[in-house]
């Protein structure tokens, strides 16, 4: 395979993660609109996804049909996928200000069709893993060595059609492909747990032929250590559950503004100053 | 008295029949191309590409919703997947599937309804896709195909494998008669003029195309001499071909087996209402669900018959 995957080291990774954070409060604090909280549980499995040795692409041939792919199928948390890919050279750091903006490639959910480098056009909820699997069976058929990761949401566990991939999945043993499963513990209007509780995860998940981790998904080491795992199962997909704290990074600035959950909404620029002085 | 038997046709595949067999001999050709299956391939008959092309195949059980989604991965992978199922699930099931991991991502899918109208019978009305074509065509950028027997459904699998974007292809589950032999062109937008005629047009697709022959032979009886029009394409739709139709016989009949809602006729009316207004009618099972029962008695009953278009065209006459 002539597609590389970028390797960091775990000092420059946790400094990675600090500027894809700084970069999430920047742009949806621009946009002035956005899922801030949403994206920033996610950073560390991105962080490791495009950093950390995983993901083979190349920012500069964005359509290698060799390459991995990440599939966000929690669309609304895209900020933290805009601030992996400036920072891997799909376009400036600059350019993620003109998130949500008329006229910019980066929309407020995913659109493969206007921004390469984006691998599924999602945000109607519970559809990425089964565009995941289906781009793991196209590459397995073709014999490519390359592998798939799609992270849902532990809310979008909700929708049947993440049960129904999961089970075909595993019918076709795609061991290709890496479900990732950021579990911040909140939803739209709430707890998870108190919205519909679909817990325990890996325990719900393992029968239908996967093979299942569970971590603390904000923690690089641990991030780094469920990955290699994963990628080392032949004989099955993969599921990590990566229970994360939503808003991970700016806890404190949620907490002053009395909101855990801050769902779909940005950092007032006053907060946003605060936010930005926490990642450092 | 059989449908297409008045106008000298001989009654021949059913389209969903002509598919599945043109599938299998196009599998060859088309390395690309896979099949992905909820469960009913031997309704469908994606079975016979299935059986010849194993490895080609993915039956992912009774889950239109990820059906489709897997197909639109695929897709995204650089296959040309076949999605199948009966009309009514694919559409009206997995639309928002179809919307999000096909048509707005452009991806290029296949998809495939069987058991399309209500001549399906028996079966009843859960099963009947009567709504398939107007959701089809409400999402940019899909091609909506309706071929209306044999010849011309092998040649339109072909030509939807050629072409590069979403497609949607609805088909029948009975027998239907044979309208096309050999020599027929088909061209995804182009429709074809299967009768000559100057007093009036008659647009059909599908099922309705025969009975509209049968309809502009009983009308040459009366000294109406009727132009059909095999509208396989209901979008992109063939304007040209519409608004000379309007100019040259100055009325239009449009029949179909679908609601009146979001159909063919809508498309028509949209193409005539902005160019060469003519008097219109349509013929189409309405605004109603079906009920179970024979195809000929159903037909009947909701209107789709020869006879059905003749009064319509009698009613576009006297305006």
């Amino acid at each position: 395979m002539a597609v590389q995957a970028t390797k960091l080291g775990i000092d420059e990774l946790k400094e990675m993660a600090t500027r894809l954070r700084r970069h999430i409060v920047n742009m949806t604090t621009a946009a002035g609109s956005g899922h801030p909280s949403s994206s920033m549980s996610a950073v560390e499995v991105v962080t490791a996804l495009y950093f950390g040795g995983f993901l083979r692409i190349d920012s500069q041939n964005p359509t290698d049909p060799d390459r991995d792919r990440f599939v966000l199928s929690k669309g609304h948390a895209v900020p933290v996928l805009y601030a992996a890919m400036a920072e891997s050279g799909y376009f400036s750091v600059e350019e993620t200000l003109t998130l949500r903006k008329l006229g910019s490639p980066l929309e407020g959910h995913p659109n493969m069709r206007r921004l390469a480098g984006i691998e599924a056009s999602t945000g109607s909820l519970g559809q990425g893993l089964s565009i995941g699997l289906g781009q793991a069976l196209g590459q397995r058929l073709d014999g490519r060595d390359s592998r798939v990761f799609v992270m849902t949401g532990d809310g979008e566990m909700g929708e049947g059609q993440v049960w129904e991939a999961l089970a075909a999945a595993g019918k076709y043993r795609t061991a290709n492909l890496t479900l990732i499963v950021d579990q911040n513990g909140y939803q739209q209007t709430g707890a998870a747990k108190d919205v519909l509780d679909q817990t325990p995860f890996a325990e719900r998940i393992a029968p239908f032929g996967w093979h299942t981790q569970t971590i603390n998904g904000n923690d690089m080491e641990e991030v780094l250590a469920a990955l290699e795992t994963a990628t080392g199962v032949t004989d099955r997909p993969t599921a990590i559950v990566s229970e994360t704290k939503k808003g991970f990074g700016i806890l404190p600035v949620m907490e002053e503004a009395g909101d855990m959950n801050f769902h779909g909404k940005p950092l007032s620029p006053e907060l946003a100053e605060k936010a930005l002085k926490l990642l450092v | 008295m059989q449908i297409g038997e008045a106008s000298g046709l001989k009654i021949g595949q059913a389209t969903r029949d002509a598919f599945g067999r043109a599938l299998e001999a196009l599998g060859a050709n088309y390395p690309e191309v896979v099949v992905v299956d909820g469960d009913v391939g031997n309704s469908t008959r994606t079975e016979w590409f299935a059986k010849a092309f194993p490895d080609r195949a993915f039956n992912v059980g009774i889950a239109e919703s990820n059906m489709v989604s897997v197909a639109g991965g695929l897709a995204a992978a650089g296959k040309t997947p076949v999605v199948a199922s009966f009309a009514c699930f694919l559409l009206c099931n997995a639309f928002d599937q179809i919307r999000m991991s096909v048509a707005f991502p452009g991806l290029n899918v296949k998809l495939v309804g069987s058991h399309a109208g209500i001549s399906i019978g028996e079966d009843g009305p859960s099963q009947m896709g009567i709504e398939d074509v107007g959701l089809a065509c409400s999402m940019p950028g899909v091609s909506v195909i309706v071929p209306a027997d044999a010849v011309s459904t092998r040649l339109a699998t072909e030509a939807m494998l050629k072409h590069n974007g979403p497609t949607y292809l609805r088909l029948g589950r009975p027998d239907v008669a044979e309208i096309y032999d050999d020599n027929c062109k088909f061209e995804i937008g182009k429709s074809i003029r299967v009768r000559e005629g100057g007093d009036v047009t008659i647009i059909a697709n599908g099922l309705m195309l025969a009975v509209a022959l049968d309809a502009a032979t009983q009308l040459e009886k009366d000294g109406v001499s009727a132009r059909v029009i095999d509208m396989h394409t209901v979008k992109p739709l063939d304007e040209d071909a519409i608004v000379e139709a309007a100019r040259e016989t100055g009325g239009i009949v449009v029949a179909e087996e679908h609601l009146a809602a979001g159909g063919l006729g809508s498309a028509v009316a949209t193409v005539t209402s902005q160019t060469t207004p003519v008097p219109m009618e349509f013929v189409n099972v309405g605004d109603v669900y079906a009920e179970s029962g024979d195809a000929a008695g159903l037909l009947e009953k909701y209107g789709l018959t020869s006879q059905a278009i003749v009064e319509a065209v009698q009613r576009v006459k006297q305006r």
